[in-house]
């Protein structure tokens, strides 16, 4: 049989492509596990650091933080996400197609901007605590802290229920419901009996994304957490704290990271293969038209929710403009604070969208040929492409900087503070997302149109770069907006990776916040909103709704 | 050039899933071929091994003498014809049906006008400048035609064509692909699991099941006789009835309908034993003896009339009267005796399933 395969074009993009995924993923990944089994104190292999880790309250209950923080954030998220897709999907909101979009848009922008924001309102010397302070003498209760964490989330990732969930709404075919009714359903009965239990399966998915996103981010724990000790925090304290960081025990901490997300998903997976009611709708629900104060009554708290989502990114935009000087903010607008950044940290702007563009022109190339082994290559290597290049997935950025560095940091390849160590750290853990889009659009595509080309006497790799790229094209670039997006905003890997000389806007904001440069940090912010919504217009202009933005 | 195709004991395997168990086939160049058989049966695994996009798991394929098992799909002379057309939605017509031509360096002048050839052969010419969303499934098809015939390949193969086609043109598309394969000469391999269009189109049809050949043969041969039990009731409507054979004798062979009726045959060989007799609708008719039953439903079809016979025996079969043949039609519920053409019908070995009859 060995002698039957060629050494084609296929094969070598598959060495190529796994070569790369074996270099920065699996290698480091490795290294890390490695270290986790040894310590500076002991000789040999030694299970001295996750003993370590049960032993200490200051150890173990970062964990147990971590996840209390995700659960109460998912039920939070269910209880704003999925009766905001109910409405937005039944009934005639007023002003719908905005509001979604709004929605996208929260759910784009990272975390630590929402986190800056609430504290900008909220906070110690936040405008909203100062208001109330000033005029009625009144203390509010704190924002810092677990419940700052948990508000910051609820608003910030009750999208991704919301967008699970309505997708799921809008497949079911109202034959369906109207079955149900037929057999003398009560409305509301009909919703519990067959409408819910229909997009569990699609509920659970937002859920278990909530769930992710909310145990790996680093950047809301840090800016408002203060005290509130949660995982991410710990190993990237455990790793950088001035008197000698431990990095294997910050390794063993990443290890048991990663093991948690990768439970959650994996029994999300079990779940959802268990229970997924595949159906295209040939009809879907219609809408119930309400009209006068039933529709303000039911557009009200959609678009409450849907403001405070997008306030973080009012309130920065707003705020750059403020006059402001180290106390905090003043009274009056004025450019300074743009001054101030274009001049101090033009060098993090520039970093940011130079990096971010090379690792998108890296992302695109791969991903469009990742997408298409995995669609099309049956066998044992499109099945472990398909698993490798979600696990990014489960590593929050933290932890891929900890093995990226633990990596790179010795002869014969020393990479860490370099440029490139950056760029490969966005490649690999935004590469999934033009993955994803661009095999969904190959999936719909038939085959047949690349054999017709083949056929026709084109080679297979002529045939890959005159009919299957062009056509996919729309997908991987729909995709490669996505991980533009979410590149430009990454903060947890960039800052475990930064050097003096490749800092980008979301570390400068990180660290200005710390300094209470508020004023710099909300310019700089307001740089990376509005690249972000700009290049998310694009995106939905692009895609035309064929692409999920989760 | 036209090329013969040779199929020597070509396996595929799917795992534990013989889909080709060891297949032969000797196509003549300029041949219309037809790979015909229900779902499942291999047809479209064996065309897909000829075109390349399938690996040969064992034995070997042949274009007149050359081997193409280890050939390049693109590096085979082949044009093939999809059962979703592949049109490339991003190319005109005149650009999809030029694609091939470019890959292969012809000149550019030649290009066009070997275009409009085949454009005009098919009767889009007119539709040269458009994209394929703004065509219909039929006209769709006549693009794919073009694409994979003005190449001029040796072999054009194609996948159950007509299948996303409505009735009506389905029978117009038959006439004219046969009509160009017959103009052009090129050898054809066709995959259909419609037996009426296969009979219609092909010069010799290949009935496939469960990945073997079970006959191979013109449409007539086929329809007429059938090799084996399966082909039979695969091809046209027949009628199965049980029988026992004494046939040392194989000149004349006695065969007994369950006591009902005896009748009498040639054999290609000596036998004896339990049988099946397989009759079409027109190869039986109304005697004075013969099987007893009751007419329980008669359809007049303009040119002949079909009648439902429930047999004593509890079977049902189907008998055709030619409404020239006869005066009027017989009413439901009349008694009759159906008796058989015995020089028509065929009689197989309920064992091995296999032909005995002459």
């Amino acid at each position: 049989m060995l002698k039957n395969r060629r050494l084609d074009f296929w094969f070598w993009v598959k060495a190529a492509v796994l070569l790369f995924m074996l270099a920065f993923l699996v290698y480091p990944f490795c290294t890390l596990i490695t270290r986790s089994f040894f310590s500076s104190k002991v000789n040999g292999i030694t299970l001295a650091n996750y003993q370590r880790f049960f032993e200490k309250k200051y150890y173990y209950s970062a964990l147990g933080r971590s996840l209390q923080v995700s659960v109460i954030s998912t039920g939070t998220t269910l209880l704003v996400g999925v009766p905001m897709a109910y409405l937005m999907s039944r009934y005639n909101i007023w002003g719908k197609r905005f509001i979604h979009i709004f929605i996208i848009m929260s759910l784009m922008s990272p975390p630590f901007i929402g986190a800056y924001s609430w504290i900008m309102l909220f906070g110690r010397a936040g405008l909203v605590t100062k208001f109330f302070a000033d005029t009625f003498g009144i203390q509010l209760p704190g924002i810092y802290g677990r419940l700052g964490i948990i508000l910051v989330f609820t608003f910030k990732l009750f999208p991704y229920v919301y967008l699970y969930t309505s997708g799921a709404m809008g497949s079911i075919d109202s034959s369906l419901e109207e079955a149900a009714e037929n057999l003398g359903s009560s409305r509301l009965r009909r919703l519990f009996t067959v409408t819910i239990p229909v997009i569990i399966p699609s509920i659970m998915a937002g859920a278990i994304m909530v769930f992710m996103t909310s145990l790996a981010d680093f950047g809301t724990p840090m800016l408002i957490g203060e005290g509130y000790m949660v995982l991410p925090v710990l190993v990237y304290n455990e790793y950088m704290s001035e008197i000698g960081g431990n990095a294997h025990l910050a390794s063993a901490l990443s290890v048991i990271v990663v093991l948690c997300s990768t439970t959650v998903l994996l029994v999300q997976k079990f779940y959802v293969s268990r229970k997924n009611y595949v159906m295209t709708a040939m009809r879907p629900p219609a809408e119930v038209k309400l009209s006068g104060f039933t529709r303000f009554l039911a557009t009200l708290p959609v678009c409450l929710v849907t403001f405070i989502g997008i306030l973080p990114q009012l309130v920065v935009l707003v705020s750059s403009f403020v006059k402001s000087d180290f106390t905090g903010f003043q009274k009056g607008f004025s450019l300074q604070s743009y001054a101030t950044i274009f001049n101090r940290l033009a060098t993090n702007i520039r970093n940011t969208f130079t990096f971010s563009t090379i690792a998108i022109l890296f992302i695109v190339i791969i991903g469009m040929l990742i997408s298409y082994i995995v669609v099309r290559q049956k066998g044992w290597f499109a099945q472990v492409m398909d698993l490798l290049i979600m696990f990014p997935f489960v590593i929050p950025g933290a932890v891929l900087g900890i093995s990226l560095i633990v990596a790179f940091n010795r002869e014969p390849v020393i990479l860490t503070g370099t440029a490139a160590i950056m760029i490969i750290a966005y490649v690999v853990r935004k590469l999934p997302y033009t993955v994803r889009s661009g095999s969904a659009f190959l999936q719909q595509m038939d085959p047949s149109v690349e054999e017709a080309s083949i056929n026709l006497g084109v080679s297979p790799m002529k045939t890959f770069f005159s009919v299957t790229a062009r056509l996919m094209a729309p997908g991987v670039l729909s995709g490669a907006i996505l991980s533009w997006i979410t590149c430009i905003n990454e903060l947890s890997s960039s800052v475990m990776l930064y050097g003096g000389k490749t800092s980008t806007i979301s570390v400068a904001i990180y660290t200005e916040v710390v300094r209470n440069s508020y004023g710099t940090a909300a310019a700089l912010a307001s740089i990376l909103t509005v690249s972000t919504v700009v290049s998310l217009l694009i995106f939905l202009k692009i895609s035309k709704g064929r692409v999920s933005v989760v | 050039m036209s090329h013969a195709v040779i199929i020597k004991k070509a396996v595929k395997k799917y795992g534990d899933f013989t889909a080709l168990n060891g297949v032969d086939l000797d196509i003549h160049p300029g041949e219309f071929f037809t790979l015909l058989g229900p779902s499942g049966c291999g047809k479209t695994t064996l065309l897909r091994m000829i075109a390349g996009f399938n690996t040969v798991d064992g034995g070997e394929i042949y274009f007149d003498d050359r081997l193409l098992n280890r050939v390049e799909a693109h590096k085979r002379d082949i044009g093939m014809v999809f059962q979703n057309y592949a049109i490339f939605p991003h190319l005109t017509v005149a650009e999809n049906v030029a694609y091939g031509l470019k890959a292969k360096k012809v000149p550019k002048p030649e290009i066009e006008r070997r275009v409009d050839e085949a454009l005009e052969l098919v009767q889009i010419q007119k539709l040269k400048n458009r994209k394929p969303n703004e065509l219909s499934g039929g006209q769709q098809q006549r693009v794919a035609l073009a694409r994979a015939f003005v190449i001029e390949p040796g072999v054009l193969l194609m996948d159950e064509p007509l299948s996303n086609l409505d009735a009506k043109l389905r029978v117009q598309m038959r006439t004219v692909i046969k009509k160009l394969q017959r103009r052009l000469g090129i050898t054809t391999i066709y995959v259909t699991h419609d037996q009426e269009e296969a009979l219609a189109i092909s010069d010799r049809i290949a009935v496939m099941k469960e990945g073997n050949i079970m006959q191979v043969g013109t449409p007539e041969e086929i329809y007429k006789h059938p090799q084996n039990v399966f082909v039979a009731g695969f091809i046209g409507v027949s009628n199965f009835v049980e029988c026992e054979l004494s046939g040392e004798d194989p000149a004349h062979a006695q065969v007994d309908i369950k006591g009902e009726c005896t009748l009498s045959a040639t054999l290609r060989r000596p036998c004896s034993g339990p049988a099946r007799i397989s009759a079409r609708p027109e190869q039986m008719f109304f005697g004075e003896k013969g099987l007893p039953g009751v007419i329980s439903i008669s359809t007049f079809l303009g040119d002949f009339i079909e009648y439902e016979i429930e047999l004593d025996n509890g079977q049902t079969v189907q008998l055709n009267e030619y409404t020239k043949d006869v005066q009027n039609v017989r009413p439901d519920g009349t008694r009759v005796f159906v008796d058989f053409d015995m020089r028509a019908v065929s009689i197989y070995d309920a064992q091995t399933q296999e032909v005995i009859s002459c």
